[in-house]
């Protein structure tokens, strides 16, 4: 479903933040990625989402060579891709149910249908009661679950999640991973970025783990 | 129902369903309508800044329209002049009365000639005295000192100016003839002057439509900043730059169609004004002159312009200030 084919990301000023990385995250496959702060875990997600574009090497998302691809081309590949943000990137001027038929309202779904698979979503993260609260009055964990259904409202092929759990209580977070382990059972791929070892721990998924921009160690299956 | 059949035809059903949904001009009317109305609805939350941007493009829009207005009135008003281009000709004090009527009947003879009148000095000193109110002033004086005259009208084939200069050429010629003067040259001067004014309406317009567009540019790049956040947010989730424009373009698009709302509002107000007075005026010039408007193809005059303008100038913002905000 991803693919990294010895990719390197160096930023203008010379901060090579990925060297030579390599891996494949089968269709249907969920996998971890871990490291320390700043070892190039949001920048590998940025890349497969082409919000940064890679410095050399080749990427393949959904079977498709996206390393050269134009900007036109690129909402097209984004609709693919589920995001979940640690900031939940939410809009605040808008209702929960208006944020989350946004990625459906641009995909150009009939008014009828945006209804009901907006009500699924939010039903299948348990804020169907709160469709229309305005995202300000919720607490953390409910926003994160709002930028949850949001990601996956319009059937993605794959989740990329940064750091979902990085506000979250130890409960919740738990709740959250759970959240995502339904996903990748009904069959969408789903990648994790977090540096909360313990609770990686607890769950039975591979792990990449990125150490200065090289990654340093994968765990079964997904390598 | 073996399972690959199955699967062929629910993949064909799939991509039936999503072609039509791309395709199918309900959808695609309702996409726009809906960003059209959404739109009107952010523009009607800020109410007191879109008035005022509507009205700063209004009265831009209005004074050129304005200004062409009264010069088509004016022209309209010279134009109904142009036909009637008629010759005075004052004859010699030492022509007769018999002559002069002599005269009148040769000059009907010829092929240019579609009237003639004559109006004799008697004749012109009652009606001078009888309208300038000179009446007891001119009867003090011991001769008449007009002249006979022969009003021509010439034949519709002889009003243009060319042929009507000729006709005064021949006149002159005439022994009888002290001076022919052609009445057509000042109406002549007024439209070289008209011509002036309209290319300086042009101007006008030209620097006011280019105002609009930097108003509406302006307004637009200032929404733009507000809804940075928006913009990134939908950038990341896969919204194309056309998405990403279409609400912009339609806030151009009605600003333009208010601010021409506003423009004919204010020049039919101001025709209101002026048509009293200007009636006044033209009836003491024994005319039945009075000021078009023509208020409905103007409004459709300038709702089209004000949206074209508004269009461009939220298209060059657009093009100007989206690209440069990216996901980070």
């Amino acid at each position: 479903m991803i693919r990294f084919d010895n990719i390197s990301k160096r930023y203008p000023g010379g901060f090579e933040a990925l060297t030579n990385v390599s891996f494949h995250l089968h269709e249907g496959a969920m996998a971890f990625l871990t490291g320390h702060s700043g070892a190039g875990k949001s920048t590998l997600l940025k890349l497969i989402a082409l919000i940064e574009r890679s410095t050399r090497g080749q990427l393949f998302v959904d079977g498709r060579n996206v390393t050269n691809i134009r900007a036109r081309g690129i909402p097209y590949v984004r609709r693919k891709i589920g995001f979940i943000f640690q900031d939940h990137n939410l809009l605040f001027d808008r209702t929960v149910f208006d944020n989350v038929a946004l990625p459906l309202i641009i995909s150009g779904y009939r008014h009828q249908e945006i209804g009901r698979r907006v009500r699924a979503a939010l039903d299948k993260v348990g804020l169907l009661s709160k469709e229309k609260l305005l995202p300000i009055t919720l607490s953390g964990g409910e926003q994160q679950r709002v930028g949850i259904a949001r990601a996956v409202v319009n059937k993605p092929k794959v989740l990329l999640a940064d750091e979902p759990t990085g506000n979250l209580d130890p409960d919740l977070s738990r709740e959250v991973m759970a959240l995502f382990a339904q996903f990748n059972s009904v069959g969408v791929s789903v990648m994790i970025a977090s540096h909360d070892i313990a609770l990686i721990g607890e769950l039975d998924y591979p792990v990449l783990s990125l150490d200065h921009g090289r990654l340093a160690f994968a765990e079964t299956g997904a390598a | 129902m073996n399972r690959p059949g199955k699967n062929k035809r629910h993949s064909q059903y799939h991509w039936r369903n999503r072609l039509r949904r791309l395709l199918s001009p309900r959808t695609w009317l309702q996409l726009h309508a809906s960003v059209a109305l959404d739109s009107l609805g952010r523009m009607l939350r800020n109410r007191m800044s879109s008035i005022m941007t509507a009205a700063v493009i209004g009265i831009a829009l209005a004074m050129p329209s304005g200004l062409y207005l009264l010069l088509d009135n004016v022209d309209r008003l010279s134009g109904s002049w142009d036909g009637q281009a008629s010759l005075s000709i004052f004859l010699k004090d030492t022509v007769t009365p018999t002559a002069a009527s002599q005269l009148v009947k040769t000059v009907q003879g010829w092929p240019e000639i579609g009237s003639v009148e004559l109006i004799t000095p008697e004749q012109a000193l009652a009606e001078f005295s009888q309208r300038s109110g000179f009446a007891e002033a001119l009867e003090t004086l011991e001769r008449n000192p007009l002249p006979t005259v022969l009003i021509v009208q010439p034949v519709t084939a002889h009003t243009r100016p060319e042929a009507a200069e000729a006709l005064r050429d021949r006149f002159s010629k005439l022994p009888e003839t002290e001076v022919a003067q052609l009445d057509l040259e000042w109406v002549q001067r007024l439209s070289a002057m008209l011509d002036i004014a309209r290319r300086g309406v042009l101007v006008i317009s030209s620097l006011l439509a280019l105002a609009v567009l930097l108003v509406i540019g302006n307004t637009i790049r200032l929404e733009i900043e507000n809804r940075r956040d928006e913009i990134r947010v939908i950038k990341l989730i896969g919204a194309t730059n056309a998405f990403v424009r279409r609400p912009f373009l339609y806030s151009g698009l009605w600003y333009g169609a208010l601010g021409a709302a506003f423009a004919w509002i204010l020049v039919v107000a101001g025709f209101l004004l002026l048509s009293a007075p200007v009636a006044k005026l033209a009836g003491l010039y024994q005319s039945d002159f009075s000021l078009q408007t023509l208020p409905f193809q103007l409004l459709y005059l300038l709702l089209g312009a004000g949206m074209l303008l508004g269009l461009l100038g939220s298209w060059l913002a657009v093009g100007r200030h989206l690209s440069d905000i990216q996901p980070r």
